[in-house]
């Protein structure tokens, strides 16, 4: 995986899937590790995302490396009037690896045809973002001991969340039944469902989330996103659809763990957080392992 | 029948040496010539359309002097008119007949439906592979991954 950039988790083989998340458990035991002392990490970030960039930043200070970059495109010569492919070619001049947010689908994967050193998509627009299907994979695994033969609920809005759209497609690799909740309006799209079904895997969908708690290992929350409705009065009538309380997880699976890619709005309560089977907060330090074992693969360290 | 076929080919002249490409659908005939930048040629150019044709009802024809396409240039036009025909012509008689073939990947002549798409964005070309399922016809972008269907196709 020397060398090579990662845009869409199938850019990975399962096999490199698994090492990828063999590799970040062994940054999980010992997370300090200077071996990319000599390197420079490049962090663009057309678009603010403080999580992912923050976690990117994080795993390469904990490796040693140097970060430049950016956190919004005001801060750079995109508000000038540059050009994707020229930022590219001249960050590329000053980095070892770029890791980069974009707002338009498809953007990583050109810089990844443009650039001389590989790019890792830390998202583009509304099409990918594989280091989170990565971490996820990664939470489910270390959660449950293994990713094969789970049962998985995926809540809330299925037809404009990327994460569940990679995600669902990774664990297809698993042999996992997949639980799907969501309003009427925001269903997993076919073209996902075609999938799960040419690998003979089954779904079940549902609209009440109770339905699905006592049979599940995973229960994958997932933010109804304001930003994708263009009728704000179709987002008033699902935004508070779904809201996981504590009360509600009474009868769950001794095993069972909840997560959300985060950020949280209202759809899992606060008094979820300190039962012992809520996980999203772990989830998000898991970024920082994966990222790490990213960084280190591509960068030829390990 | 063999007098039927000459009557309806003279409708539109024969041609010396060239190309005629023959079932086009009526409807894509000018989609077509824009698709081989025939509005552009300087090559002696014949069409016709809405022509009776006994396989499809109607059809359209073009013919063009003294040019030889190469393969993938002319599947290019599979995508609006998987029916068509090529046929080479050498001294006014058939010197080869085949069918177009959809190809496996199609760059440059068609823009992606998606309008958050990078390639809408940026001076980058477009690059599709062709997905074929039941006879449905559909580009997934090798950029945004998006698939574009062909009521939605527009080309550049």
């Amino acid at each position: 995986m020397k060398n090579r950039s990662l845009i869409s988790i199938n850019d990975f083989t399962k096999e490199e899937q698994i090492r990828i998340l063999d590799i970040a458990a062994g940054f999980e035991k010992n997370p300090i590790q200077k071996i990319l002392e000599s390197n420079v990490v490049a962090t663009l970030f057309f678009e603010p995302s403080t999580r992912t960039r923050l976690s990117f930043e994080s795993a390469a200070s904990r490796l040693g490396a140097k970060v430049i970059g950016f956190s919004s495109s005001a801060s750079s010569s995109v508000s000038k009037g540059e050009s994707l492919k020229d930022t590219i070619l001249t960050v590329s001049n000053y980095s070892d690896v770029i890791v980069m947010r974009h707002p338009k689908d498809g953007s990583a994967r050109y810089a990844s045809e443009v650039s001389p050193v590989p790019v890792i998509n830390a998202g583009d627009g509304a099409n990918q973002h594989p280091t989170q299907t990565l971490l996820d994979m990664y939470s489910i695994k270390k959660t449950q001991g293994t990713l094969d033969n789970l049962h998985i609920a995926f809540v809330g809005d299925l037809k404009y969340g990327r994460t569940v759209h990679s995600l669902t497609m990774a664990l297809t690799q698993f042999n996992t039944t997949f639980h799907l909740v969501s309003p009427e309006e925001l269903k997993l799209p076919s073209y996902v469902k075609r999938h799960i079904k040419e690998k003979q895997l089954n779904y079940y969908q549902y609209t009440d989330l109770l339905e699905v708690i006592p049979n599940v290992d995973i229960i994958y929350m997932t933010r109804i996103q304001r930003e994708r409705f263009s009728d704000p009065m179709e987002y008033e009538k699902v935004k508070n659809i779904y809201n996981l309380e504590n009360s509600m997880l009474e009868g769950s699976k001794e095993n069972m763990r909840i997560l959300h890619p985060l950020p949280r709005i209202n759809e899992i309560s606060t008094d979820v957080d300190n039962n012992p089977k809520a996980y999203y907060f772990q989830q998000a330090l898991n970024g920082v392992y994966v990222r790490q074992a990213l960084l280190a693969t591509i960068l030829g360290a390990i | 029948m063999e007098n039927k076929e000459l009557r309806k080919e003279l409708k539109v002249s024969a041609i010396e040496n060239g190309t005629v490409i023959d079932h086009i659908p009526a409807q894509s005939l000018f989609q077509v010539i824009k698709i081989l930048n025939l509005d552009k040629s300087n090559d002696q150019i014949l069409f016709g359309t809405n022509l009776d044709s006994q396989k499809f009802g109607k059809k359209g024809i073009i013919k063009v002097s003294n040019k030889y396409f190469k393969s993938d240039e002319i599947n290019k036009i599979a995508l609006v008119a998987p029916t068509a025909t090529l046929i080479v012509i050498k001294d006014y008689k058939v010197s080869e007949k085949k069918q177009v073939e959809i190809p496996v990947e199609v760059q440059k002549i068609v823009k992606c439906f998606n309008p958050n798409c990078i390639t809408n964005s940026e001076a980058i070309p477009t690059k599709f592979e062709v997905l074929k399922n039941e006879d449905v016809l559909k580009l997934r972008c090798h950029y945004c991954e998006k698939t574009t269907s062909k009521e939605n196709m527009v080309f550049l």
